[in-house]
């Protein structure tokens, strides 16, 4: 009975190709008990799982790690290096390696597998997707494999119906094979081979890299051979090109020479509305929730410093964080599908030659779209860009296309605008023609600043263009809810403290102040045309700063009380607009009629000219269009570059941008 | 000498050698084009660029550039 009640840890690694479909398996076998992180020191997504399997005999409790996948343990990019890593290293978490291989594709995804095999680790190779191999006309004779590769060999389906058991089974009784697959006499010139294929492999990280280079197309090689030697054997009726026929069916349409790009533009197109549309419901719910949440606080708390930090500091600021999950989850179960589908490497395939010139790759489209709806969640989905060079200048432009959040601002200057100059006719809507204006700026203004990153980053790795175009594939459900889930979380840990901490030292600017704002604060009555929000907020330490900042803004056209819009904005854009509302002391801060009279009555002290000419709000529009005012996207380029340096120099060229563009138009027009 | 970049549409050859770049060689050889692999134009990217070639029994794309290293043997 004791045996039974002892739970045995066991650590297991999954490694394999590409579309091998591991992280299907990987997803199959641990489900929602999945932990998400970061490998230290690289932006590469950590994914562990945990299960329990009884036996009659004992207990285990699985933790898998599913690594990135790669084609080979000789690394060419940062997340192929942590597999690389991970496996050689005998402390890191894997007392087994469960070698994930494409049953349809044996020729080229054992060389991984031989590779992972002559590390002398216990191991256990799946062949995945067995039912589409037999589709293809392959059959494999397991016994003989297993023999060859010294190793159990467990045939799973694509849908995991069969084999799971006895893949649990495989893996407890893990051995490590006694074949080798490398030229042993050829790897002896170097003094670490005494340590293995393994001491072999290590040079790679070391100063010997570049001789390791000259024998690693040798081994390859080599192990081509036996592979094929094996698969002489192993293999009945081996697969013929021409058999994959639905997949080329589907290209002919997908990447045609025009139908290509109209496909291309109408699903972006589709993605593109649902984010925008479909969000809408539930990012009203949140909203509504929070607001729900903020009075029956304040209602049921006693009023004091600490209820106030709690309604208008930390419930405000989680809300500004929840408010992103319905984007981020949408966007997320798209780029699913793309992914999973094949669909993505089509993508690339016809849009790399129309991106190139930019520094970019055809998978920035996607991201660069997506960014008209909200930046966080494109900048999270650039993961899906292997160059890191062309990943970074899609970062970097991101922010500069108009996100949804620019709209409310937008469509507030743009109504001041235009009712001053009433000159629009039936044909011609002068707001829409400015809206779409503004938008194309945005993307004009993107293209120029990837042109110029791509002469001025200096270029770290070879963009190689080298990709596999995977047979289309159905998604699987659980696959695009796990994706979306595990990106939302994410999101919400890692994000979500820097920008909740932001919050936090907002609400307290715009809620504190000097001697004077504790006057007012005590203060019952005031005259008819001032309130009380109104004086606290001109002098609170926001307000103050406002002043304070005043003369730097003063080319641009903006006075102080912008200046406190421009600080407010900085926890998202779409603050402006509430921001104004209380500056102006618009009672009624849902209704942007009324800030937009209050706005156009504004008046110069002095001179009595309207303050919100065409200029001014010319300036303003384009200031919002180009200044990084979010922290939320600040907190996701830090997570997704790894380090502020790129944050600090985006911040500086989209501020310098947003400034110099302001002034120039403020200058022209006034 | 012949390259990838030599053939037709819907022709192919058989890989001998590679040219240029070690790293782009030992890449393609890891992905699975290695000599004595016949290899062939599936399609061209509507632009000319890149192209999708099938090779070791699955579909790969890349740039012409790239595909210039990938010499031919000669019949």
């Amino acid at each position: 009975m004791s045996a039974t009640t002892a739970i045995h840890p066991l650590n297991i690694a999954f490694i394999g190709n590409p579309n091998s479909g591991k992280s299907t398996l990987f997803n199959a076998l641990t489900g929602l008990h999945q932990k998400t992180g970061n490998y230290a020191g690289v932006t590469v997504d950590k994914y562990t799982g945990s299960l329990v399997y009884a036996t009659p005999q004992k207990q285990y409790a699985f933790t898998i790690t599913d690594l990135p996948g790669t084609y080979s343990l000789y690394a060419k990019a940062p997340d192929e290096e942590v597999s690389t890593k991970m496996v050689l290293n005998q402390n890191a978490l894997s007392d087994v390696i469960v070698i994930v291989v494409d049953a349809s594709n044996l020729k080229r995804s054992l060389v991984l597998a031989t590779q992972v095999l002559d590390l002398k680790r216990p191991s256990v190779v799946v062949l995945n997707m067995i039912d589409e191999a037999q589709k293809q006309g392959i059959s494999i004779d397991k016994k003989i494999l297993e023999q060859d590769l010294g190793v159990e060999v467990v045939f799973i389906d694509s849908r995991q119906k069969i084999g799971i058991d006895e893949l649990k089974q495989a893996i407890v009784q893990a051995k490590s094979s006694t074949v080798s697959f490398y030229d042993v006499k050829a790897a002896s010139r170097f003094e670490e081979a005494q340590k293995g294929f393994a001491g072999v492999l290590r040079l790679q990280f070391g100063t010997q890299a570049s001789a390791l280079k000259h024998y690693e197309s040798s081994d390859l090689m080599y192990r081509h051979s036996v592979i094929n030697y094996i698969l002489s054997k192993a293999l009945k009726n081996p697969a013929q090109l021409r058999l994959k026929l639905f997949s080329e069916r589907l290209d002919k349409l997908l990447t045609h020479q025009w139908l290509g790009y109209l496909i291309f533009l109408a699903i972006l197109t589709l993605i593109f509305q649902s984010i925008f549309s479909l969000s809408e419901i539930p990012m009203g719910w949140i909203e509504n929730g929070v607001l729900a949440t903020q009075n029956f606080l304040s209602e049921q708390l006693p009023p004091g410093e600490l209820t106030n930090l709690l309604v208008n500091g930390i419930v405000s600021g989680i809300g500004g964080i929840v408010i992103f999950i319905p984007q981020i989850a949408l966007l997320f179960l798209f780029i699913g599908v793309l992914e999973d589908s094949g669909y993505m490497a089509r993508v690339s395939f016809i849009m790399d030659k129309v991106m190139r010139p930019f520094g970019l790759n055809g998978k920035s489209v996607i991201p660069l779209m997506s960014g008209v709806a909200c930046a966080v969640p494109s900048i999270m989905g650039t993961r899906t860009i292997s160059n890191f060079k062309e990943r970074l200048i899609t970062i970097l432009i991101l922010p500069l296309i108009s996100c949804s959040a620019r709209l409310p601002v937008y469509t507030l200057l743009v109504s001041v605008m235009v009712s001053e100059n009433p000159n629009g006719s039936v044909f011609f809507n002068a707001k829409g023609f400015i809206l779409l204006l503004l938008y194309l700026m945005g993307f004009v203004a993107a293209l120029l600043v990837a042109f110029i990153s791509k002469k001025l980053i200096r270029q770290t790795s070879k963009s190689y263009f080298v990709m596999e175009m995977p047979l289309y594939r159905l998604p699987q459900l659980k696959n695009l809810m796990l994706l979306a889930y595990n990106k939302v979380r994410i999101f919400l840990i890692d994000a979500g403290k820097i920008i909740l901490s932001i919050s936090i030292v907002l609400w307290y600017l715009s809620s504190h102040g000097s001697a004077k704002f504790d006057e007012i604060n005590t203060q019952n009555e005031f005259s008819a045309n001032t309130s009380k929000a109104q004086l606290l907020l001109e002098n609170s330490y926001a307000g103050q700063m406002g002043k304070f900042i005043e003369p730097v803004i003063k080319p641009l056209g903006f006075d102080w009380k912008i200046g406190i819009a421009l600080l407010t904005s900085f926890a998202a854009r779409e603050v402006f607009v509430g921001t104004m509302a209380t500056i102006y002391n618009a009672n009624d801060s849902e209704n942007t009629d009324t800030i937009r009279d209050k706005i156009m009555a504004e008046r110069d002290a002095i001179t009595q000219v309207p303050i919100y000419n065409t200029a001014v709000c010319w300036s303003l529009l384009l200031f919002y269009a180009f200044a990084m005012q979010c922290m939320s996207t600040m907190a996701v380029v830090k997570r997704e570059t790894g380090s502020w340096k790129w944050v600090i120099i985006q911040f500086l060229f989209m501020s310098a941008l947003a400034y110099g563009s302001a002034f120039s138009v403020y200058q022209l027009l006034a | 000498m012949k390259t990838l970049v030599d053939l037709k549409l819907g022709e192919e050859g058989v890989i001998s050698a590679f040219q240029h770049d070690t790293d782009l060689k030992n890449k393609l050889i890891g992905m699975g084009c290695f000599p004595g692999e016949t290899i062939r134009i599936n399609k061209r990217a509507p632009l000319g660029c890149p192209i999708a070639v099938d090779v070791a029994g699955y579909q790969l794309s890349l740039r012409q550039e790239e595909a210039d290293c990938i010499i031919l043997q000669s019949e």
